[in-house]
């Protein structure tokens, strides 16, 4: 079933309820965004265009936000988003490397999706977990205390973990 | 009844915390025991993680780290069963007698700002009032007029701990001084520099000492209404903060007549999006207001114009999470820590090739050196250090040379390195300082909101040539350029991002000089981090053929049979260096 078209009826369900107690006050629009993100997993463009005649704002206005912030996306992911982190302590201690050797075991770049639709790479600015540099996020699950093999190794068995739940269900 | 206390803050949950909890509990089901365990928040050995505390029926405390299964199970059979068989497996790091092996990380510390964390569960509000939370709010409140807290807080030195190092009296009471119908006072939990994680960890380990910074904060400029900007990578402190929020609201700390005082004051969390120039005040205000995050011209400050164009005043985390104790022990009390200059700690964030790396909290005017070597346990490759890294994107590499440099705002800043908002990132004798600079504008560059040339444009022109640079493409007369550009954005830039900017570039060439021009004139880099520069091979004389290196190799790149000498394919090799690292006869090379 599909979740995530137009053609659903359901689809505009969660947007009505986020946008239903829209006051007018700008200041709500981030938040709304990010709600309507985690609802849609991404900013279709249906949605920013009726949140721009629910609200008044201009789409210009609108997509003048959503490309500001790192955190909006406008095109769908993969079902787990795998962030890998550059921030200062994980570049010093190899974080290319990492980077390296996750998108050469996915056989994907750096922001690319895999063919099966199961992860995306992205690249963060500093998860904060400095002290078990490197680190990757998959999901919320934080991986610290990397090297090349080691991420490889997670990832191979995140994704048989992944098959299996695929298999029992 | 014994208790046992998990860290669970962001590390303790990357390290494996939560495995080890579910350890414990299934371990305590198997015993059919009903066992108290307890979560606390960062105790600031993220090294040692995940760790485990036992408390016992008298208060002491026994702290474990790198807990694993097995490790939890000795804990387990030792003191909770009572086994006296003692696994050597299982040395405690700390003990409350000061037995632990792990002593010397706190010895040197002072820990005011961060006292409550990793002591206390975060989510429990009698917990934190049980180690004095609010009692500060009850001085301030009960006792003293809003001109007397700001006076105190005068008295008390404190300075902007988010990096730019202003008085914090001063501007509550530029705030406080401005008529308005509505004020604002605003946290800035944006905390974006990477390799910093402060705030995070105060967020998460004690959200209550932030919003009782607020509240006083809020009393003394005449602010009813709060915001915490806090980033949307940190969900954990988002959630704790929310959680604790309510708690403060149940009693009484949060909304109307607070303590009987007559004074209101409500708060709410914003969460960030993702945009490092939102640490900048202005464009923080202006994120909030549901914007692009691009700094305003200034003045008007937002003292006099900020949030709705209504006076406002801003504070960092731990600016803030040093308020309640200022108030409940005095200005003098707080006056006594530091340096005739900077009173009070600081806190870092210790990371990068340090043995100990974690969050220590330090009396303002201690050494550089002592806070890697003694507290920090010197480089954890045990190769010479070679700089440290302070203030992130905005800051320098204060060079070996210099690390007796005192921490204070002032001599920071002579080095060319500022205070910061407490990154400390270690780098030993591996570390290309070139590519440290470009790492940084390469992170500036992609951060800078557009909104003015001179940090738009030049940030880009500085990264191309340090990108030329470290593909060994440098001409001569670059570092000129790059020293020339950096005065310009420097003076000319509209906010603190563009004017701090060039800094981890102008530190570099002031102190590694002679690496940028092995760069560019022998097209070399010496410590073999810039890959265009470098290529890996192997030593036929040493090789033995082992093949270990040929089938850990994920491109295929390493020719050679059994028993014979290996060699590499340059044109498939990615120099990911996984052939050097496995190699027990140190056959392979950098060249």
């Amino acid at each position: 079933m599909c979740n995530n078209c137009a053609e659903n009826s359901k689809y505009w369900d969660a947007f009505e309820e986020i946008t239903a107690d829209w006051t007018g006050d700008q200041s709500a629009l981030i938040p709304t965004l990010q709600k309507l993100q985690d609802a849609y997993g991404y900013l279709p463009k249906d949605i920013i265009a009726r949140l721009s005649e629910r609200t008044g704002i201009f789409v210009s206005q609108i997509m003048g936000v959503v490309t500001f912030y790192s955190q909006f996306r406008l095109a769908p992911t993969g079902k787990h988003i795998i962030k890998i982190c550059f921030g200062t302590a994980c570049h010093v201690i190899g974080a290319e490397n990492i980077a390296d050797a996750i998108c050469h075991e996915l056989g994907i770049q750096l922001g690319g999706t895999t063919e099966d639709g199961l992860f995306t790479v992205e690249s963060v600015a500093c998860i904060g977990c400095c002290s078990l540099a490197p680190v990757i996020m998959i999901g919320t699950e934080a991986h610290g205390r990397l090297t090349p093999e080691t991420a490889r190794a997670v990832i191979r068995a995140f994704r048989a973990r992944e098959v299996e739940t695929a298999c029992v269900n | 009844m014994r208790e046992l206390i998990i860290g669970l803050g962001s590390c303790g949950i990357a390290a494996g915390g939560l495995t080890v909890k579910e350890t414990l509990q299934t371990l305590g089901k198997e015993a059919s025991l009903d066992l108290s365990i307890g979560e606390t928040g960062c105790m600031g050995m993220c090294y040692a993680e995940p760790m485990v505390e036992v408390r016992a029926d008298d208060g002491s405390r026994t702290i474990y780290g790198w807990v694993d299964a097995a490790q939890a199970k000795a804990i387990f059979e030792r003191h909770i069963l009572g086994s006296k068989e003692t696994d050597a497996q299982c040395a405690p790091l700390l003990t409350s007698t000061g037995a632990g092996s792990e002593q010397g990380f706190l010895d040197r510390q002072v820990r005011l700002v961060l006292a409550r964390c990793g002591a206390i569960d975060p989510e429990s509000i009698d917990a934190a009032i049980g180690m004095a939370a609010y009692e500060g709010l009850k001085r301030a409140l009960g006792a003293m007029s809003p001109p007397e807290v700001i006076a105190e807080v005068i008295a008390s030195g404190v300075k902007g701990r988010g990096g730019a190092g202003f008085s914090t009296g001063l501007k509550w009471k530029f705030a406080a001084g401005y008529e308005a119908d509505q004020k604002y006072i605003i946290c800035n939990a944006d905390e974006g520099d990477p390799g910093a994680f402060m705030d995070r960890s105060i967020l998460e380990g004690d959200p209550h000492s932030v919003i009782e910074g607020l509240i006083i904060g809020g009393y003394a400029i005449g602010a009813t209404k709060g915001y915490i900007y806090a980033r949307a990578e940190y969900p954990i402190a988002i959630r704790r903060l929310k959680i604790a929020i309510r708690q403060a609201e149940v009693r009484g700390f949060l909304g109307k007549d607070i303590l009987g005082s007559g004074f209101d004051f409500t708060l709410t969390v914003k969460e960030g999006a993702g945009a490092f120039v939102c640490g900048e005040e202005t464009a923080l205000i202006e994120s909030i207001e549901g914007k692009r995050g691009m700094p305003r011209i200034r003045p008007p400050f937002p003292a006099e114009r900020g949030l709705f164009d209504k006076p406002s005043n801003i504070n960092n985390v731990e600016t803030l999470a040093n308020i309640g104790w200022i108030l409940r022990n005095g200005a003098s009390a707080f006056a006594a820590y530091g340096t005739d200059e900077s009173h009070g700690t600081k806190v870092f964030a210790l990371a990068g090739k340090v043995k100990k790396g974690g969050l220590v909290e330090i009396p303002i005017g201690m050494t550089i050196r002592d806070v890697v070597y003694e507290i920090g346990g010197g480089t954890v490759s045990g190769k010479p250090l070679k700089a440290v890294q302070m203030g992130g994107p905005s800051g320098g590499c204060i060079p070996a040379e210099l690390m007796d440099t005192v921490i204070d705002y002032k001599s920071l800043a002579e080095t060319g390195a500022i205070m910061g908002s407490g990154g400390m990132v270690v780098m030993d004798a591996d570390n290309c300082m070139v590519d440290i600079a470009r790492y940084f504008l390469q992170f500036t560059q992609s951060e800078s909101c557009g909104k003015c040339t001179f940090c738009k444009i030049g940030t880009m022109r500085m990264l191309e040539l340090l990108e030329r640079i470290t593909e060994g493409k440098g001409i001569e007369g670059d570092v000129e350029q790059l020293e020339y550009l950096s005065h310009q954005i420097k003076t000319n830039a509209l906010c603190g991002l563009g004017q701090t900017a060039p800094n981890p570039v102008l530190t570099t060439i002031r102190y590694f000089r002679d690496e940028y021009d092995a760069h560019i004139r022998e097209k070399k880099c010496l410590t073999g981090q810039c890959k265009a520069l470098i290529r890996f091979a192997i030593v036929p004389d040493k090789c033995v053929g082992c093949t270990v290196c040929a089938k850990k190799c994920p491109v295929n790149a390493i020719l050679g049979g059994s028993k014979a000498p290996h060699m590499i394919d340059q044109n498939v090799c990615t120099k990911c260096g996984i052939c050097k690292s496995v190699c027990k006869f140190d056959a392979v090379v950098v060249e």
